[in-house]
């Protein structure tokens, strides 16, 4: 029996980035697909997706790492259809969005007994291995990364690298302008559907890679049901991050600290019923909002299909 | 050509859905052709048809519903019945359902205490059918209602508990803050009272306490019981469904305890069953099969309520039980047990009770 207690404060801050870490991946993946002008509330479904074929991954193989491979696979491919209709078909993005994340729920479920011959939840898999041990070595700092697992550092890099190419590269560049301006980016010889095709597929990827953290972290195991929500979350975050891959980190930190809040809250013994706390994310995500978040400036030409050559 | 693609894609994804269930379903009632033949000769005749509604959770769930049915498999074995079982996927699908079953079957059952409006409405309806609902009272001639006394085995839990803790903290993770789930932590409560006042006083102000306002949102789980784990707590017991595969997952990164619900949780999750001490049992199976055993020797009793607890053998401790649980506190445990049977102690069932019940020392 060890490692009896560390510091609440430690507590709270851990909880809170293993909490942000799948929101982290869902709200960069949503900026990809929002920042080239396809709306993308299909992120739920994507998360869904990617834990399931996570565990799948794990399952078959032993190797979790090949789950993560196998969440990215299946979360593109997901997000190739949306991409598909939204881009070529010109299909209304919201509907598209809505539909993936209903059928995502389905084909979970169904494949749940076809794969796994499971109803419900999958058996427990190989989880992906973090040194805890070699972590607590580390001199001031040990404690407070023995509680984290890999993909927190992932996401927090993932951010850093998705900023550097919105906006130091060329491709961000045009990225940018399929989203603000897709008929003056196609006179420029940019091609708008290709960039459109790269970014939703990527936003699934990403999903994909959220919905591994979720099932293949710090827990190993599948079950319907349990995303609860957590893609429209990241959506939200995206929003108030104001379409920015920091912006989105800070909103999506701050959704993760109310809820572990949240549950240290619980143990206070204040005289409240249970569903205040449950409340309180809420509750904070509104003061926010109402106080210090502006105007939020979507990309001019997001969720709107590229006809080419009309008027 | 776009559409035609579409429309030929479309049907290319239905068909591939249907062409599984097909085989599966052949294969099925090839099989069940099988064993009816060979089993028809020792079943008891009788003309009584059963139909069974699951809540959202659902076949295979590996308790709560999977229990239901499983009593009614045990009838199935014994009488020539064919019971029919419907899913509720959502909880608009419980009245349909129910109704459905109405037409056909002579008894209905009702599995969970969210098919309780429901049941309402369709019993009322059909006065000439006898229905059951599981985890609810319904106060009608043709409805027996079946309930648990969740707070009896979740006494002996906390017996466990407080016996096997070090620490002398003990945590309760819940799923969504209702009596129901309450029950189970008066109960668990009480029994940890019963052996060690002290640690029972975190668990009473709620300190120790954590709902997840959830049963399926595992990763809350995860982080619940790791608060809980880390303000010094050993063992905890959950009543969450889903949720509580978190708390097994915690309790093995973290090296403590986890107490098990509704089924025999080192079984069904056999990869936590080094951090499960043991499990409390609620026996859903036996409450279907009684209910459908009166109806067959026409002795069901409608407008009552069939209440089971651990005089019944509705509630118990499961099978596994974890090494390091020692034999002396099993011993202890199985003590209360006939103290509850035999009446020595009234557990409590609200949250209210507990504060007011005089623990019962028993060496």
């Amino acid at each position: 029996m060890n490692n009896a207690g560390i510091p609440i404060i430690v507590a709270l801050l851990a909880s809170t980035l293993r909490l942000a870490t799948p929101l982290i991946f869902a709200a960069l993946g949503g900026l990809f697909s929002e920042k080239s002008g396809v709306v993308n509330i299909g992120l739920e479904g994507m998360l869904t997706i990617g834990a399931f074929f996570a565990v799948y991954g794990s399952f078959k193989t032993n190797n979790p790492w090949i789950g993560i491979v196998f969440a990215i696979v299946s979360g593109a491919a997901i997000a190739a259809v949306h991409a598909f209709l939204s881009i070529h078909l010109k299909a209304d993005q919201t509907i598209s969005g809505v539909a993936i994340n209903i059928f995502a729920a389905a084909i979970t479920s169904y494949l749940l007994m076809v794969l796994f011959n499971r109803q419900g939840q999958t058996d427990g898999v190989t989880s992906l291995y973090y040194p805890k041990e070699a972590m607590l070595k580390i001199p001031v700092l040990g404690k407070f990364l023995a509680e984290l697992n890999w993909y927190v550092f992932i996401a927090i890099a993932l951010v850093i690298v998705t900023n550097y190419i919105f906006y130091k590269t060329p491709l961000g560049l045009r990225i940018r302008a399929v989203g603000e301006h897709p008929k003056a980016a196609d006179t420029l010889g940019i091609s708008v559907y290709g960039i459109r095709y790269l970014c939703v597929i990527l936003s699934g990827a990403l999903a994909g890679l959220g919905g591994a953290s979720l099932s293949l972290s710090n827990t190993n195991i599948f079950r319907e049901g349990m995303v609860s929500g957590k893609g429209f979350i990241a959506i939200a975050a995206m929003i108030f991050g104001n379409y920015k891959p920091f912006g989105a980190l800070w909103a999506c930190l701050i959704f993760a600290l109310a809820d572990a809040f949240q549950i240290v809250a619980q143990g206070l013994g204040w005289p409240f019923p249970s569903e205040f706390y449950s409340a309180i994310p809420f509750i904070i995500t509104m003061i926010v909002l109402s106080g210090f978040v502006g105007k939020t400036v979507p990309p001019a030409a997001d969720g709107i299909p590229y006809e080419k050559g009309e008027k | 050509m776009k559409k035609l693609l579409s429309i030929v894609l479309a049907v290319l994804v239905a068909a591939s859905f249907f062409s599984g269930c097909g085989q599966k379903q052949q294969q099925q009632s090839q099989q069940q052709e099988q064993q009816q033949q060979q089993e028809q000769a020792k079943k008891i005749e009788t003309s009584v048809k059963i139909g069974l509604a699951t809540d959202e959770g659902g076949k295979g769930d590996k308790s709560f519903n999977d229990a239901a049915i499983a009593g009614l498999d045990k009838i199935a074995s014994e009488y020539t019945v064919e019971p029919v079982i419907l899913e509720s996927k959502q909880n608009d699908q419980y009245e349909p359902n129910l109704k459905n079953l109405a037409t056909a079957n002579d008894l209905i059952f009702a599995v969970g205490f969210k098919m309780k409006d429901a049941l309402k409405k369709v019993a009322t309806a059909n006065p000439d059918k006898k229905f059951a609902i599981i985890d609810e009272t319904v106060n009608l001639p043709n409805v027996e209602s079946i309930c648990f006394k969740e707070e009896e085995g979740s006494f002996l839990m906390g017996v466990i508990a407080a016996k096997t803790s070090q620490t002398g903290k003990i945590g309760f993770v819940g799923g969504i803050d209702t009596p129901l789930i309450q029950k189970f932590e008066a109960g668990f409560i009480a029994g940890v009272k019963s052996v060690n006042p002290e640690a029972a006083k975190e668990l009473q102000n709620r300190k120790n306490v954590k709902y997840a306002n959830s049963f399926s949102d595992i990763n809350k789980g995860y982080e619940l019981a790791k608060s809980l784990y880390n303000s010094g707590c050993d063992v905890i017991y959950h009543a969450a469904g889903g949720v509580g595969l978190g708390v097994f997952n915690a309790a093995k990164d973290m090296k403590k305890w986890a107490i098990g619900v509704d089924s025999d949780q080192a079984v069904t999750v056999p990869k936590a069953k080094d951090v499960i001490l043991c499990s409390m049992l609620k026996r859903v199976d036996v409450g279907t099969y009684s209910a459908s055993k009166d109806m067959i020797e026409n002795k069901f009793k409608g407008g009552s309520t069939l209440v089971l607890g651990l005089k019944e053998d509705g509630v118990g401790i499961a099978p596994t039980v974890n090494p390091a649980v020692q034999q002396s506190t099993i011993d202890l445990a199985n003590k209360y047990k006939e103290a509850i049977i035999n009446g020595t102690i009234v557990v409590p069932s609200t949250l209210d009770d507990v504060k007011k019940f005089k623990p019962v020392e028993i060496k």
